[in-house]
């Protein structure tokens, strides 16, 4: 233990440059920490612009999984020896939400390797485990650094975690913590005590939307070989496809990617490839409707697309499953093995009538 | 509004006997499905429970078992394409968790 107990503040080190938030800020006085624990950042609670433009790139799924920062240790505000450690994931993104909610404190946060992905993720994989605790309080000498024996978990990080484990290996005691970083203050506060409230894992309509962005583009990217293959069709078909059939597709997308997640409580049903379906087909009606394709020159175009359309949205909303935050592993496999048959048949039988169409009329 | 999943899945299983009542399950659960009543725990709606597995890794007792996994249809579908394990991978850029 260090007889300095806060040496960390002695030295003038807070987060002073705007750009810095995440730069090494770190304590170098040798009177420190006597090991090698000596080096510990210490973080801004603030968010500069740059992070801001990050957490928008990785939500439009670009450098997604590589988005992390250095697992250790990390200082919030002038920490010592009696301070709460708050353990968290490598991805930088909820490093970032965790500290912006941290101003005013005085925390550890011990920063485990779970290769750039969140907390709930991570301990469903594993990476957020008792092994990589275990692992990451040796390494960092945590034992040394504070003189209590509790770590703070964030509480969705519990299915990787057994806190009993942890303790018999460490001597640490596990305490889980809120499920949303905004709840660690009056977590603290209140003697680490979690209202019900706390504990229950939400799924708001502004949860839902900022995930849709990364389906929607990883769908615009499955998409780009469809548009190729009609492409090259177009050079021999009597009708080609062009803006009208382009603009129905990707309102299907849109209705899959987007709309349904987005009114997901609000559709009736429960299995998210129906509710896709529904939508869907609501969708296509629509359209051909507007386009007035429900006349005998276009029937099987129109009933080409009911087919082909509303199987298109199901599939990419029974995808949003792995975004959602209540869907079970037996659930999903019981939806998919009734709604996958049924896509492909729709599909299949919707593209036959579609090919036919345009090579015949 | 309330998020609800289809019903009667879930595999959950909690054993009266083993269980001794340290309240962990409920801590850990993030959709309350567990109460504690009378120093023991209770399953109170199972239909709630997504299988992530927190309370029976966390049960000091080993008294719940369940088959967790991710309820993520594209690792599903990676899984039956690959012949593996259905495993929350999101590497390949998925929308997936």
């Amino acid at each position: 233990m260090s007889e300095d107990k806060s040496c960390c503040s002695t030295n003038d080190i807070s987060c002073t440059d705007s750009s810095c938030c995440l730069v090494d800020n770190c304590c170098t006085d040798d009177s420190c920490y006597s090991d090698n624990s000596c080096c510990v950042p210490v973080v801004s609670t603030n968010l500069c612009l740059k992070d801001i433009l990050g957490s928008w790139k990785v939500r439009l799924g670009i450098g997604r999984m590589n988005y992390k920062i250095n697992p250790g240790l990390y200082a919030i505000g002038k920490p010592d020896h009696s301070s709460p450690v708050l353990v968290s994931a490598n991805y930088k993104l909820t490093f970032d939400s965790l500290r912006k909610e941290l101003s005013g404190l005085d925390c550890w946060i011990l920063i485990l390797d779970t290769k750039g992905v969140n907390v709930w993720c991570a301990a469903g994989k594993g990476t957020f485990g008792t092994d990589e605790i275990v692992n990451r309080i040796s390494k960092t000498g945590l034992s040394e650094i504070v003189s209590h024996r509790k770590l703070i978990l964030p509480q969705l990080g519990a299915p990787g975690v057994s806190a009993h484990e942890v303790t018999k290996q460490t001597g640490f005691s596990v305490v889980y913590g809120p499920v949303r970083a905004n709840d660690i203050k009056t977590f603290i506060e209140s003697g680490f005590k979690a209202t019900k409230e706390m504990r229950t894992v939400k799924f708001t309509i502004l949860d839902r939307l900022v995930l849709t962005p990364v389906e929607l583009v990883s769908a615009a990217k499955s998409s780009l070989m469809i548009f190729g293959i009609i492409f090259l069709l177009n050079l021999f078909v009597a009708r080609p496809f062009g803006l009208k059939d382009f603009i129905a597709y990707t309102g299907a997308v849109v209705t899959g990617t987007v709309i349904t997640p987005m009114l997901l409580p609000l559709i009736p049903g429960r299995a998210f490839a129906w509710k896709g379906w529904l939508l869907g087909l609501l969708w296509t009606l629509g359209f051909i409707w507007c386009s007035g394709w429900f006349t005998s020159g276009s029937l099987l175009l129109a009933i080409g697309y009911l087919f082909v359309l509303p199987a298109v949205s199901a599939y990419l909303a029974m995808n949003f499953t792995g975004s959602s935050t209540y869907t079970s592993f037996s659930g999903v496999i019981k939806e998919m093995k009734i709604a996958v048959p049924l896509m492909v048949i729709s599909t299949v039988v919707g593209v036959v009538l579609l090919l036919v169409n345009s090579f015949l009329v | 509004m309330k998020h609800r999943y289809l019903r009667n899945v879930a595999t959950l299983v909690l054993s009266d006997e083993r269980c001794i009542g340290c309240g962990r399950c409920a801590e850990v659960c993030p959709h309350g499905v567990f109460s504690m009543i009378e120093k023991k725990a209770r399953i109170e709606v199972k239909d709630r429970c997504m299988e992530c597995g927190a309370c029976a890794k966390n049960c000091p007792a080993n008294a719940i078992t369940v088959d967790s996994g991710v309820g993520c249809a594209s690792a599903v579908i990676m899984g039956w394409l690959t012949g593996s394990e259905p495993s929350c991978d999101c590497s390949s850029g998925d929308g997936c968790c």
